[in-house]
């Protein structure tokens, strides 16, 4: 799993990647009330708005990581938008992007590298 | 003599109160009120109408036949409903409703029996200017009084609210710069501590938002105001006082390197009343200000409205004014609807008809009554209440600015509720088990944990004290450590208990539904 | 000064608490240049007698509508009030509250609130309603944008049967935020026209039933030719007492219906304060403008309401927000509940009857005298006579203030021989006869 500064997360199978949110991202946003995942077929890059989450408090943009087509959304947060609180970097991911560039991967943080960044913040 | 014993016992019974319930549900003189949908009247009706003489058949299936789903109620039914209502609501009239930045202060009744005149009330927008040469009269001298307090040439006086009008403003500063070449200029500058109105309204006209730094001060950062500046600016907007219930110290060099840079300069009004009778916006610059009519000039807030927002304007950007305005010929006032000819600058319309007049007549009869000496003493004396509180609330609070006088509001921060595992939110809803309504929280975002507190003028020295002496006792109760749970379960004394905003939004129920098997009406 | 509770005595105790040697001092702030020493050039302060003394002169050089025959209508319609309205909405915790920020002390509000919300779906056949807008007009406005939220389409067709200053407003607000407004020509039959302008770029088709003329009409049709397109319907009206009596916008498939509420429960104002009514289906509701109120729970599982979806709002999102409402109409929503209340769906069904059946007889009584242009309508018609603004003015010196010249609205669409005509359960059998007998005379 590779992760950006803006806390999203990665987690590459073949060509096809799986995004989401961090758990320190969705402890920040507290209660997850709604979450507004990408059309299939769009096609996104990185660094774009490509969702939004949704607490009581605030509404959020979320970034794609990855360049790409987006071949599959996460419906079953249209209904428990909970999910994202409960398991962030598991059944509540927001998208599955197959990758246009791999290299991008690249310049995204590994978990050490992740961690030690929140240290900072 | 003669002895009765009959009667009844003269002494309370001493049993506790303690964790006592109801078996209605209800709370003394609260009742525990169901839905209008639920209390059953679907066949019934408060009012008594004529027959019809005429039916419908010449509408064929255009007629509704389906139920509608409306429920009525007898006039006794009605009253007893909404009173009991009413009676779950924090108000003015019950005690200080000190909300920063709302300006909530009392509502004269005067100005309800005024506005109650049939000439006023019972008077359309669309009948002959002949017969309603009066109300055009009353609206040309408000805005009369608008002008010459703000000492600002003309005034647009249809926006409905403050949003509104600083929708108007911002058209009004676009047409400007379109009729002058320029177009190009798309990007609003907005100080971090502006209302979340202002970002809002810039990029409804489609321009971008740019903040600008502010000062460790709690004002605009020239330096940084300056670097931002350029050719593609097309205003600032700028409230002054501003949110932290600071006045703009340079203000009147904003406004000086704004219009050097081409930009105009939008004040945002919305505290108008601290400075009302003793600075005029139009000495310092400003190009257009909304006045919310609802705060400095005590219309009603009526639960969320109505407002009006009039924007009083510069002489560069007056001929951009929307449509409709009074203009006063001969033969008395007259009403141009439309832009044509000279007029033909005006960017269009803001709403049908013309504004809020109900509003317009309530303002009036306020500022009439208070006169140009009275609403000098408004803006002083609404400073020195929210000084007052700053002053007595810094024994046990810390304030966001310290240094200085403040403006209308008193502003604090959460530094001295830290380690107290007391948050502003709990400390906010204790307030209410204490009678008090909070005051603005988490507003400017600039400020951590953010109070705001507004008393207004209108609050007597003895409010103030029994509000403060209750905010300084809270205060060292959440600073002991022992007590928190008078401030993690509060409240516990209003009509309910801290709501579930979670559950809320999540499964949003927006409407009451009828039980699956219920009749939804008589058919 | 009685609005003023601080004695000199309190004053100068204040200034001693804050360690302030005068007022000016608190007003340091402030550039010198812009300080003024002089009182502004305007009266002084004065007593309610004096304040009330010029209101009522002023407002006696106005001839109000219950002064005689009237039947002024187009967007703004006299009708009787229960006095039990204007008392509950001035109780002083209705009236001196605001927004409900705090829910667990404004829970009377935030019912009323909910009870509106259903009441105006219910009225419009419609799932979701928020809790009030600015006007009808403003309404109309953010439904279009609403739609361009929704489309992500920039083309907007407006009917040329909806009432021009809801056109303008629509066509000054929504084309700030980059619509194109093709809004097409004024026609008693407007509506006909409609589905021809209706293309792959449309987001939205605007459409008012009845319409600025009077005309009523079914949308189905509309509504099924917007659809194929992927566009939404919007249905405005100006007359909220016609859902009483008409099949609603729901009904007929409209995705947004916005409508002028002054009828129910709120007086004619000059204009305003009025009260917009904004209902959608469903699954548009994360994209409605203004706020929302929802029911919940509270700590202790009692049920509760509060505004929810405020993430929508400018003061969570800002620069991203769809809606810029922030005080809108609460009082004027209360009174449309409670007047909605005290009819109840008997009432409302009577009082919308009522209406029709006056306008019927209005439209038998000048039939003969003047071309009706209405074929179908609920309570007003459009009627042809020459010069139609000129007959108002000339009307008025035999006290009737007969309707609005459709030329006042629309200057430029050359009907200057339209003259518009409401009759309410308010106009008199009386009335009609007066307004026949002096169009007879003045038109012979």
């Amino acid at each position: 799993m590779r992760f950006t500064k803006d806390h999203e997360w990665v987690e590459v199978d073949g060509d096809v990647a799986t995004v989401g949110i961090t758990a320190y991202a969705a402890e920040q946003l507290g209660d997850v009330v709604f979450v507004e995942t990408p059309d299939v077929g769009k096609a996104v890059k990185a660094g774009d708005g490509f969702a939004v989450v949704e607490s009581v408090k605030a509404a959020s943009d979320v970034y794609a990581p990855v360049s790409g087509e987006v071949v599959e959304a996460n419906g079953a947060l249209g209904d428990a938008p909970e999910t994202v609180n409960a398991a962030p970097e598991a059944a509540g991911w927001f998208a599955k992007v197959k990758l246009a560039n791999p290299s991008e991967l690249d310049a995204l943080m590994d978990r050490p590298a992740y961690e030690a960044y929140l240290q900072t913040l | 003599m003669a002895m009765s014993n009959v009667g009844r016992p003269t002494q309370p019974n001493a049993a506790a109160s303690e964790g006592h319930t109801s078996l209605s549900g209800g709370r003394g003189l609260l009742q525990d009120e169901p839905l209008i949908f639920e209390l059953g009247g679907w066949d019934k009706t408060g009012v008594d109408l004529d027959p019809a003489d005429h039916d419908a058949s010449d509408l064929g299936d255009l007629v509704r036949t389906a139920p509608i789903g409306l429920p009525g109620l007898s006039e006794p039914e009605t009253m007893r409903h909404y009173v009991r209502l009413s009676q779950k609501n924090h108000a003015i009239d019950l005690a200080i409703y000190p909300l920063g930045s709302c300006t909530m202060k009392h509502n004269p009744r005067l100005n309800e029996k005024m506005a109650r005149l049939p000439g006023f009330a019972d008077l359309h927008p669309l009948q002959p200017v002949s017969t309603t040469q009066g109300a055009l009269d009353m609206i040309d001298r408000l805005a009369h009084w608008l002008k010459t307090l703000t000492a600002m040439p003309a005034v647009a006086m249809t926006p409905k609210a403050g949003a509104n009008g600083e929708l108007c403003g911002l058209l009004c500063i676009r047409a400007a710069h379109e009729a002058a070449g320029q177009g190009h200029r798309r990007t609003v500058l907005v100080p971090t501590s502006a209302h979340g109105t202002n970002p809002a309204t810039a990029a409804f006209v489609g321009y971008s938002v740019t903040e600008i730094a502010q000062t460790p001060d709690g004002r605009v950062d020239l330096a940084d105001l300056e670097a931002k500046l350029g050719p593609d600016v097309a205003a600032i907007m700028v409230t002054n006082p501003n949110t932290c219930g600071l006045f703009e110290r340079d203000v009147i060099e904003i406004a000086r390197i704004s219009h050097a840079h081409g930009a105009y300069f939008y004040c945002d009004g919305a505290n108008f009343n601290a400075i009302v009778g003793r600075v005029a916006p139009g000495d310092l610059g400003v190009d257009a200000m909304h006045i919310n009519l609802h705060k400095t000039f005590s219309t009603p807030h009526g639960g969320g409205g109505p407002g009006a927002g009039p924007v009083v304007l510069s002489k560069a950007l007056a001929p951009f004014a929307p449509a409709p305005w009074i203009v006063h010929g001969s033969d008395g006032f007259d009403l141009i609807e439309e832009a044509t000819g000279d007029a033909a600058q005006a960017f269009g319309r803001m709403c049908a008809f013309h504004g809020q007049m109900g509003m317009y007549v309530r303002a009036y009869a306020y500022m009439r009554s208070h006169g140009a000496d009275g609403l000098r003493q408004v803006a002083e004396d609404a400073v020195l209440n929210a000084n007052y509180i700053k002053a007595r609330l810094s024994a046990e609070m810390t304030p966001a600015f310290p240094e200085g006088p403040c403006m209308h509001e008193a502003l604090f921060d959460d530094a001295w509720l830290e380690g107290t595992g007391v948050t502003t939110l709990d400390f906010a809803k204790a307030m209410i088990d204490e009678g008090f309504h909070p005051m603005t929280m988490y507003f400017p975002l600039v400020v951590h944990g953010a109070m705001l507190i507004e008393p207004t003028e209108t609050e007597s020295k003895r409010e103030l004290d029994r509000f403060c002496d209750t905010l300084l006792a809270l205060a060292r109760a959440a600073k002991t450590g022992n007590d928190i749970d008078r401030f993690a379960g509060a409240p516990y004394l209003a009509p309910l208990r801290r709501l579930d905003e979670t559950q809320a939004a999540r499964k949003p129920k927006l409407a009451w539904r009828p039980e699956a098997d219920a009749p939804l009406a008589a058919e | 000064m009685r609005y003023l509770p601080l004695t000199p005595d309190d004053r100068a105790q204040m200034l001693g608490v804050i360690g302030a040697p005068d007022i000016d001092a608190l007003f340091k702030d402030v550039p010198a240049a812009a300080r003024r020493k002089e009182l502004f050039d305007l009266p002084k302060r004065a007593g309610e007698l004096e304040v009330e003394r010029e209101l009522s002169g002023l407002a006696a050089r106005n001839r109000p509508a219950g002064a005689g025959p009237f039947f002024c209508g187009a967007g703004a319609y006299r009708h009787h009030v229960p006095a039990s309205v204007d008392h509950i909405i001035q109780r002083s915790e209705f009236l001196t509250s605001y927004t409900p920020y705090q829910p667990e002390i404004a829970q009377g509000t935030l019912q009323v609130l909910f009870e509106f919300q259903t009441q105006v779906a219910a009225l419009t056949g419609l799932d979701v309603a928020n809790a009030s807008m600015y006007d009808g007009s403003t309404a109309c406005a953010e439904a279009v944008m609403m739609a361009q939220r929704v489309t992500r389409r920039e083309k907007a067709v407006l009917s040329g049967g909806v009432h021009p200053h809801y056109a303008a407003v629509t066509q000054t607000i929504a084309h700030a935020e980059g619509m194109h407004i093709h809004r097409l020509p004024a026609a008693i039959d407007a509506e006909a026209a409609v589905i021809d302008a209706i293309d792959a770029d449309t987001a939205c088709v605007v459409v008012q039933t009845p319409n600025v003329f009077g005309v009523v009409t079914d949308v189905s049709r509309i509504a099924e030719a917007a659809h194929a397109a992927g566009a939404l319907l919007i249905v405005v009206t100006t007359e909220a007492v016609s859902y009483g009596l008409l099949k609603s916008p729901g009904e007929m498939g409209a995705d947004v219906a916005v409508a002028e509420g002054q009828s129910i429960g709120n007086a004619l104002n000059f204009g305003g304060p009025y009260v917009g009514l904004f209902a959608a289906r469903e699954k548009l509701v994360r994209q409605m403008p203004g706020r929302l109120c929802g029911e919940t729970l509270d700590a202790d599982g009692r049920r509760g309401y509060v505004l929810t979806l405020s993430t929508r709002e400018q003061h969570i999102r800002r620069e991203k927000a769809t809606s810029n409402i922030c005080t809108n109409s609460g009082l004027c929503a209360l009174a449309f509940t409670i007047h909605l209340s005290l009819l109840g769906e008997a009432g409302l069904r009577q009082l919308a009857a009522l209406n029709h059946s006056r306008a019927r007889e209005l439209a038998g009584a000048l039939k003969g005298t003047v071309e009706v242009l209405t074929p179908r309508f609920f309570n007003e018609i459009a009627v042809r006579v020459p010069n139609a603004a000129k007959v108002v003015e000339d009307l008025l010196a035999d006290g009737i203030v007969a309707g609005v010249p459709y030329s006042r609205l629309d200057p430029h669409a050359g009907l200057d021989d339209v003259l518009l005509l409401a009759a309410t359960e308010t106009t008199t059998s009386e009335d009609i006869a007066a307004l026949s007998a002096a169009l007879k005379r003045r038109l012979a």
